[in-house]
């Protein structure tokens, strides 16, 4: 369910890391929660990012949802794909619907993330609070 | 029906029915309500092409009777109760001194000393407190809220879909009229009235039938398309449609006449609650005027962002949302009347970043005839 490659915020944001650039998006469950997306905010390439901070929103229909960036650096890529197509979020959060990519700044951030075992047992708490 | 106020927010008896749909609930005024079962698009679209069925079992009724009532009546609202004839149901709004609204609701008319009014959810207690301190006619007031459960059946499907399971010829009952009628077995008033800006119909009964009627009006519907459709829905198709909800629109700080509701204050019927403010505002103007605006650029206006016009600051969003069926993102905010002019731009602040928007003439959606 959640791809193991990839690692995990509380927040609901995956990130897969190759050396020092990342790829981030939004989870299955983050999209779930959210319903039907219908627009997304994202930066610029060539924008800073900065790890716990947020960097952009995704909105359903009734709601407005901060996306919070999971490790600090400079946008290199964004998804323009979305701008057209937010409901890809829904159907492909964890592939198609990538949000940007990034040039980390501090590759060691992502240690204290979860890794998708953990992450997965983090979400079925969370279903049965 | 309802749980104690101690235990938290009250449930309907289609609570359990709700849940069992895969409906995601949500807290509205003080009741926990499925905000939408498959999601808000996919029913609002059902609503506008075919049919949905809501439960709005959560507002009020109380009813006003006795040879007062009809006096009564007249005082505390501003529309014109003596046009009703027996089964013919009026959009009104309870009045503060101020020319505001205690609330909007909608009076139904049984007979000369016989009406019941339909009320907000949030405010039928307050509804009730207010019309009982203005009772010095004496009529017959009682909250009968938790007798009834309503479900509203809209759409353009809605009439077929009903006919099936009413013993009673629908096709007769024009927009804004009622009957006594017997629906899926059941006894109960069904009342050619809406929130949705689509054909429907809201049928009023005692609450122990609920799951049957819900599930009897689905099966009826199941040909058609109806789906079960949510609060989220409800409050996406009412914007569209152009309706006020109390608390965005409406609140005891904006007069009918801002509210773009001098259509329903009958200013000549005699003397109501605000009537003299609403006399002054009608020759010297109103302090702010509602206007209805879609963006002009990427973006969606949200309840509470600040508007600006060439003026300044003018005020806030009432409501904003994206339109399912308009495929826009849309909005209503107050606006200084210089200022109120379809096709004027005005700009809204989304997240600190300022974004243009253009007022556009209300409603955003109108029915196909």
């Amino acid at each position: 369910m959640y791809p193991e490659e990839f690692q995990y915020t509380k927040d609901h944001e995956w990130i897969q890391v190759d050396e020092d650039a990342a790829t981030i998006g939004i989870t299955d469950h983050a999209q779930k929660e959210l319903g039907d997306i219908v627009y997304v905010e994202l930066p610029k390439a060539g924008d800073s990012v900065t790890a716990a901070e947020t960097f952009g929103t995704v909105e359903s229909v009734k709601a407005v949802s901060e996306i919070y960036s999971p490790v600090s650096g400079k946008v290199t890529a964004v998804n323009n794909k979305l701008q057209e197509h937010p409901e890809l979020l829904n159907s492909d959060p964890h592939a198609a619907a990538w949000l940007i990519r990034v040039q980390m700044s501090d590759p060691d951030e992502v240690d204290k993330l979860m890794s998708s075992e953990e992450y997965e047992a983090y979400v079925r708490e969370a279903g049965a609070l | 029906m309802a749980t104690p106020a101690e235990l938290g927010p009250k449930r309907t008896a289609l609570y359990a029915a709700h849940k069992a749909a895969g409906a995601r609930m949500t807290e509205f005024g003080g009741w926990e309500m499925p905000i939408e079962y498959s999601g808000i698009t996919q029913e609002h679209l059902a609503v506008r092409t075919r049919a949905g069925l809501f439960d709005v079992s959560h507002m009020g009724e109380i009813t006003v009777r006795g040879p007062k009532a009809l006096a009564l009546l007249q005082s505390v609202t501003c529309n014109d109760v003596a046009r009703l004839s027996d089964h013919q149901a009026q959009y009104t709004a309870l009045m503060y001194p101020q020319g505001s609204a205690v609330d909007d609701c909608v009076i139904h008319r049984l007979g000369e000393n016989d009406y019941f009014i339909c009320v907000n959810a949030a405010n039928t207690d307050k509804d009730y407190e207010w019309i009982s301190s203005h009772n010095s006619m004496g009529a017959e007031l009682e909250n009968v809220s938790s007798r009834y459960s309503q479900l509203a059946l809209q759409g353009p499907r809605a009439l077929a879909i009903l006919s099936k399971v009413t013993g009673f010829d629908l096709s007769t009952l024009r927009t804004y009229w009622f009957s006594p009628a017997r629906c899926c077995a059941v006894d109960g008033l069904v009342a050619r009235t809406g929130y949705t800006g689509e054909d429907g119909f809201e049928f009023y009964f005692s609450p122990e039938h609920s799951e049957h009627v819900w599930n009897a009006l689905l099966e009826a519907g199941r040909e058609e398309g109806l789906q079960p459709a949510g609060l989220g829905a409800r409050n996406t198709l009412r914007l569209e449609a152009g309706y006020a909800l109390y608390g965005h629109e409406l609140d005891e700080n904006t007069t009918l006449l801002e509210a773009s509701l001098g259509w329903i204050c009958k200013l000549d019927k005699g003397d109501f609650i605000g009537r003299d403010v609403l006399l002054k505002q009608r020759a010297e103007g109103v302090r702010k005027k509602l206007v209805g605006f879609e963006m002009a650029e990427p973006g969606i206006a949200r309840d509470g962002y600040p508007v600006w016009t060439n003026g300044g600051k003018a005020g806030q969003v009432t409501s904003g949302s994206p339109a399912p069926f308009l495929k826009k993102n849309i909005g209503l905010a107050y606006v200084p009347p210089a200022a109120a002019q379809p096709g004027q731009e005005i700009t809204i602040e989304i997240r600190q970043r300022k974004v243009r928007a253009r007022q556009v003439a209300l409603p955003f959606y109108k029915r196909p005839k």
